[in-house]
């Protein structure tokens, strides 16, 4: 049995299929990487993961679990976080409250300890700024705790976003674009740090990208996907060269 | 300018950052404690009522301000912990128990409202909310058995462990003052714990929140829940210090001026909703001074410019006709809003801030400081 399995997986809007019928298996800690043009259902693949969408039919298994019917907030729970290709963080708040928004699938305590602050609740508070802390030092983000974010650049909140996805101290991680919109340098910093997630922190990758010098990097293996459907699946290299994917690329 | 080294985790999440805060919030407890033999009895009440209304403001802005759930129903929630405490009265049940009781019972129908509210979001809920508030004033009215319909409810003077505490004593006003440091003091600790943090998650991004595992049906009823108790309380205290109740004391109206504490102090701190109280309770004995004194101020200013008698008379006339219009004070609610919304959006206390922001950095202050920067537009929100 593969870690998490997509079997069969169709979203469709109408006569429109979104996914058609996509199967595709990650082991565990491999780096996967999802490419494809414009519209070819990577990101509705990632929706239909998180349950932001119901698929139309195909399972989702995850830890031989099958997580098709789970509400949404429970994949959170189950280890699955993941980022967003145009960021949602929470816009009026801290950085420091938005990355302790990804521990809440770790959090114990009952309102009414929260309402009196009870000792157990201070406890758990430290433990989970702790492992904020760990998180902020793996990427950097010291010079921006107490930051609001709607007063932040661009390339540091897509940072952010994934130290929130890490605080949740996920065993599978959805990056949906890293690298989009970051300049070379980041986007540099941003394949070290897929690199570490998988290697330092024993973390899963699945990703959906565009830069393929990124995914040439990081990547164990590749899918590409057009119109929906699985055009080839193997190394960087072998996909890379694939008649189908070039014509999807180039136009045949 | 201060600068606070943080040396442990502690310091993220203690309530006073630095030893400023207690030396202020000290000398207003102070202040506070020493007002009833300083003060005329006159203001002593209006400070009731401040202690009434913040503590319905900090109700609200825990659904609105950081939940994002807007409420034009509080009116319904305050006359639900009123009604409970007057009826639970005639039992002759015990202060602690009906005030407890009032709060747990609107609580409960704060959580009841949430669940319908779950689908509904913006104006949507606002429109869901009010139609609540105007069922329970239905209800009020029509309920004769237990609400005495339109006739109201006398409210009996409050006895607490055997020592009668009228209205207008000092007793009282520590009562309120107390019930309002402990809803702060409370709400303060819950915002600074995951449920509160969950709280301005599903403001901020409802998607992000579920993806991160907050339960984003089961927080908002929460939400609901808390807001709905708090105002509960704060109900209790409000049909003390009437003393009378009746339906048309709960109308849009008010669940409006609630609306008003909130965005005139600013929805993103507790502190705007003592200073929204005390704004809405102080611009009521203004707005009454104005209507009695302001049309023979004006008559008297057009005399000092040469008009005569005659003409003076009928302005002052036509002043008062003006002042004592209906509706009058909604409009003029209605265009405070509005100012405040345009020009300070972040509100009193938000000023504050700027104000205080002036004087640490003078002359280094930038207005673009608090500017709102709106850069990235969000293409694709999935609610």
């Amino acid at each position: 049995m593969s870690y998490f399995r997509a079997d069969n997986l169709s979203l469709h809007f109408g006569g429109l299929k979104a996914v058609d019928a996509v199967s595709f298996a990650v082991e565990k800690g491999e780096i996967l990487s999802i490419i494809g043009p414009n519209g070819a259902g990577k990101s509705s693949i990632f929706n239909l993961i998180s349950r932001i969408y119901r698929p139309t039919s195909g399972r989702i298994f995850f830890e031989d679990q099958d997580i098709t019917e789970e509400p949404p907030y429970d994949i959170a729970k189950l280890g699955i976080a993941r980022t967003f290709q145009n960021i949602e963080l929470f816009e009026n708040a801290t950085v420091l409250s938005n990355l302790l928004v990804g521990r809440h699938r770790h959090s114990t305590t009952q309102l009414w300890q929260e309402l009196l602050f009870l000792p157990s609740v201070r406890a758990n508070e430290k433990v989970h700024r702790r492992r904020v802390e760990q998180v902020i030092e793996f990427l950097d983000l010291e010079p921006y705790r107490d930051k609001l974010i709607s007063g932040l650049p661009y390339g540091v909140r897509k940072v952010i976003e994934l130290a929130r996805a890490l605080c949740s101290e996920p065993k599978l991680i959805l990056l949906d674009e890293p690298s989009s919109g970051l300049n070379v340098e980041e986007t540099d910093d941003m394949s070290f740090w897929i690199r570490d997630m998988k290697s330092e922190l024993g973390i899963t990758v699945l990703m959906v990208e565009h830069d393929m010098s990124l995914v040439n990097r990081v990547s164990d293996r590749v899918i590409a996907l057009n119109y929906g459907r699985v055009l080839a699946m193997g190394s960087p290299a072998e996909v890379q060269q694939h008649p189908d994917v070039v014509a999807a690329y180039l136009g045949a | 300018m201060r600068f606070l080294f943080k040396t442990d985790y502690e310091d993220d999440i203690k309530l006073f950052p630095h030893s400023g805060y207690l030396v202020s919030y000290g000398i207003l407890l102070a202040l506070l404690l020493i007002a009833p033999f300083v003060l005329s009895s006159y203001l002593m009440s209006q400070l009731v009522f401040v202690c009434i209304y913040a503590i319905v403001g900090v109700a609200l802005l825990i659904l609105t301000g950081f939940t994002g759930q807007a409420s034009l129903g509080h009116a319904a929630f305050l006359a639900i912990g009123a009604y409970t405490a007057a009826y639970l009265q005639k039992y002759n049940v015990p202060f602690p128990v009906y005030f407890l009781a009032a709060g747990g019972l609107t609580g409960i129908i704060g959580a009841m409202v949430g669940f319908p509210a779950l689908r509904l979001t913006g104006i949507y809920l606002v429109i869901a909310t009010i139609s609540f508030a105007l069922i329970v004033e239905e209800i009020l009215a029509r309920w004769e058995s237990v609400t005495h319909g339109n006739e109201g409810m006398r409210v009996k003077t409050l006895s607490l462990l055997g020592v009668t505490v009228p209205r207008d004593s000092p007793t009282f006003y520590f009562l309120c003052l107390s019930v309002l440091v402990l809803t702060i003091v409370g709400t303060l600790n819950l915002l600074r714990s995951p449920t509160g943090r969950a709280f301005v998650a599903i403001r901020d991004s409802e998607t992000a929140a579920r993806s991160m595992g907050v339960n984003v049906a089961l927080y908002k009823v929460k939400s609901f829940a808390i807001s709905a108790a708090i105002t509960g309380f704060a109900g209790v205290l409000f049909a003390h210090k009437l003393s009378f109740i009746s339906p048309e004391m709960f109308t849009l109206q008010l669940s409006i001026e609630f609306i008003i504490v909130i965005l005139i102090g600013g929805t993103f701190s507790l502190h705007g909703a003592v200073l929204g109280a005390i704004f809405i309770v102080m611009i009521d004995p203004f707005l009454t001074y104005l209507k009695d004194d302001m049309p023979g101020m004006i008559a008297g200013i057009a005399a000092t410019f040469g008009a005569s008698t005659a003409t003076a008379g009928n302005i002052q006339s036509k002043v008062a006709a003006f002042a004592s219009l209906n509706g009058l004070k909604g409009a003029i609610y209605g265009i405070i809003i509005v100012l405040f919304v345009l020009f300070e959006p972040l509100g009193l206390y938000g000023r504050w801030l700027k104000i205080k922001l002036f004087f640490q950095l003078f002359p280094l202050y930038k207005r673009a400081t608090f500017k709102r920067q709106k850069i990235y537009v969000k293409s694709e929100r999935n609610r």
